[in-house]
């Protein structure tokens, strides 16, 4: 049981990195607090594996410290560290028995076999491998050998932390569902850290209470599923959160205010002021399908027409062509019972949902100024 | 209606006749002799079994079978845990890589009459490196005299030219084992021991059957190396299998007895190849 700190810590595969695409994992601060439920969100090679791993002590930083409740530990192996983890593909010992699998890590800490005995039964049932715990681990189907593996991380209750390294990759949707659910569960009656590594963000948001999300060795975001949501602090978290993700303009700023391809949108007066202060390379606009408006052509600042539309069941998403010169796409997400109108379509983006991105950062302030 | 097209079975004539002709029609040839006389190329008679019983109540044939199974277990005991061990320390990257795997690869590149060669001389007492400290520190050594000597030489001859097949078939193996293997177990607090015990034994079983397969048929085929040394004297201390069956066919041209010990000889190669493999792997289906 400990709170995990990461202290100005990098880590670079090579031998003499010189610039920043060198670093695996860029220079970070963060906190995972004791008794926490995190995920750890982000595509495929953006560092999520490589910061497991410098947790869990399988690999050691180049740069910077990793703290457990304040002491540092990067000298340490994995197993003074006492900490658990679980890979994404199984890991079994072919030749023991389930229950021997289960048993393996408490007999290599020398507990009693009463003790054992209780724990692996204990952890057989929630994970719900009873009637396996007397088979040969190496005929086992992947999703069994998986639990197998989870069974083990879980078994010890006095590690620091338990890491999952996208553990549930292996097993079919269904029981995935089921598995996550249990996972909480455990995290409940056990008040242990876990950390969850993967890059399924509706996974993330039902195991976790907080999100990290990572991008190219970095975490852009750490927040609750509904701040990555509503206030995307990058807007790599604001396309990679939400189904399908955010809709982003560039902008720029006319002598009428903000204007997309010479088209003045309805901003807030306080927030023209305020993009007007910063110095950017780059100025976006960004809106979540789920906000933004189909209206008459009247009504409207942007115009197009609908494109695409693919009915997703209980909603549907509508491809609006914007007829500016670059015929940009705009994602709109509507009910499934709002009819689609034909022909040209006028778009309006509430301002309450309206987020302004300088060099694909948020702009601090934007959103609540209204 | 179905129309048959059998063409396709002539693309497997070209195998079948190689087959036909490199192992089929030999061995054929073998069965055949081993169930006549044959006195010269017109005179032959039919003698059923005869050959077969009167070579295995032949007590020359059986010695040197017992001294046979004795000399590949030796090898086997011998070349398989040590062959596991040189690949366990053997570097797992860097330079160390290809210098060791070099080294290793140099015995099996010596032909088996070089190999008894070398042994020869290097065993001698006079100008022999082996033969002369071992006779200086006291040890009374001689391979062309002393039986037991003669056969610590053959068996030495043999973990030296062969001892890197197994390590290199096990390193092969160690290497295919994947990292989070290890990962896992080091997470788990397991012991080098246990690591050895539960993941890479169990990985290595399938090169491990191979290295055993081959090194207990190629010492049981035994012949080059104690031949040169030896000759497979002193008496008949080194006189394995494939000796007697050659003095048998070649030396006294009795191809009858000579074919039914060969078939024989044969024979118990395979069920013991396969007592292996089965004992093994007998343990995959179970659950």
């Amino acid at each position: 049981m400990a709170e995990i700190r990461l202290e100005q810590l990098a880590h670079s595969y090579h031998s003499a990195p010189s610039e920043p695409a060198d670093y695996a994992l860029r220079r970070m601060e963060h906190v995972w607090e004791q008794g926490g439920a995190y995920a750890l969100l982000g595509p495929s090679g953006c560092g999520k594996s490589t910061l497991l791993n410098i947790i869990s002590g399988l690999l050691t930083p180049s740069e910077g410290r990793v703290l457990y409740d304040g002491k540092s530990v990067n000298d340490l192996t994995p197993q003074q560290r006492n900490i658990a983890q679980v890979f994404q593909f199984p890991v079994v010992y072919d030749t023991m028995t389930v229950f021997q699998n289960l048993a393996f890590p408490l007999r290599n800490q020398g507990h009693s076999r009463e003790r054992i005995d209780l724990r692996v039964r204990e952890v057989a049932e929630a994970l719900e491998i009873e009637p396996l715990l007397n088979r040969k681990a190496q005929n086992l189907t992947a999703d069994e050998k998986q639990k197998v593996s989870m069974g083990r991380g879980l078994v010890r209750d006095d590690v620091a932390a338990i890491l999952f390294d996208e553990p549930l990759t292996v097993i079919d949707p269904q029981l995935k569902w089921r598995l996550r659910r249990k996972l909480k569960e455990i995290h409940q009656r056990f008040n242990v850290t876990m950390v969850y590594v993967t890059h399924d963000q509706l996974e993330a948001s039902t195991f976790a209470d907080k999100i990290a999300v990572m991008y190219q060795g970095q975490i852009v975001q750490f927040g609750t599923p509904r701040e990555l949501f509503e206030n995307p602090q990058h807007t790599f978290v604001g396309y990679f959160i939400g189904s399908p993700g955010m809709n982003f303009l560039d902008i720029s700023l006319g002598t009428s205010g903000v204007e997309f391809e010479g088209r003045a949108l309805a901003v807030a007066d306080t927030i023209v002021t305020q993009l007007r202060q910063v110095k950017a390379e780059r100025l976006q606009i960004g809106i979540r399908p789920e906000f933004v408006q189909l209206v008459t052509p009247e009504n409207a600042i942007l115009h197009g027409h609908v494109d695409l539309i693919q009915d997703q069941g209980t909603f549907k998403i509508v491809d609006v062509c914007l007829d500016t010169p670059s015929a940009r796409v705009i994602k709109v997400r509507i009910g499934e019972e709002q009819v689609v109108p034909e022909g040209r379509v006028g778009l309006s983006f509430p301002a309450a949902w309206q987020r302004f991105y300088v060099d694909d950062r948020l702009v601090e302030g934007t959103h609540e100024n209204l | 209606m179905k129309t048959y097209n059998n063409k396709a079975w002539w693309l497997v004539l070209p195998v079948f006749a190689l087959v036909a002709f490199s192992a089929i029609i030999p061995m054929m040839t073998v069965v055949n002799y081993s169930i006549q006389d044959i006195f010269d190329p017109n005179t032959r008679y039919f003698v059923g079994t005869e050959w077969y019983r009167e070579i295995l109540a032949d007590p020359r044939l059986l010695d040197s079978l017992l001294r046979q199974f004795v000399y590949s277990l030796c090898v086997l005991v011998i070349e398989v845990p040590l062959g596991i061990i040189v690949a366990l320390s053997m570097p797992r990257r860097g330079l160390g890589v290809p210098v060791s795997l070099i080294l290793l690869s140099l015995p099996l590149l010596v032909p088996w009459n070089v190999v008894g060669t070398i042994w020869q001389i290097i065993g001698r007492e006079d100008i022999g490196l082996y033969g002369w400290i071992l006779n200086s520190i006291g040890l009374d050594y001689n391979y062309a005299s002393n039986p037991r000597d003669a056969w610590a030489t053959v068996l030495i001859m043999d973990v030296w030219h062969w001892t890197s097949l197994v390590a290199l078939l096990c390193y092969s193996g160690l290497r295919s084992i994947p990292d989070v293997y290890y990962q896992a177990a080091r997470i788990d607090r397991a012991s080098h021991w246990a690591v050895f015990r539960f993941i890479q034994l169990p990985k290595l079983k399938n090169v491990l059957l191979i290295a055993v397969m081959l090194r207990f048929m190629d010492s049981f085929m035994i012949y080059t190396e104690p031949f040169v040394l030896t000759g497979g004297g002193p008496g008949t201390a080194t006189t394995f299998l494939s000796q007697t069956l050659t003095q048998m066919a070649l030396g006294q041209f009795d191809l009858g007895r000579a074919a039914a010990f060969s078939l024989i000889y044969f024979l118990i190669i395979l069920l013991v190849t396969w007592v292996f493999y089965t004992a093994m792997t007998h343990n995959d289906d179970k659950g």
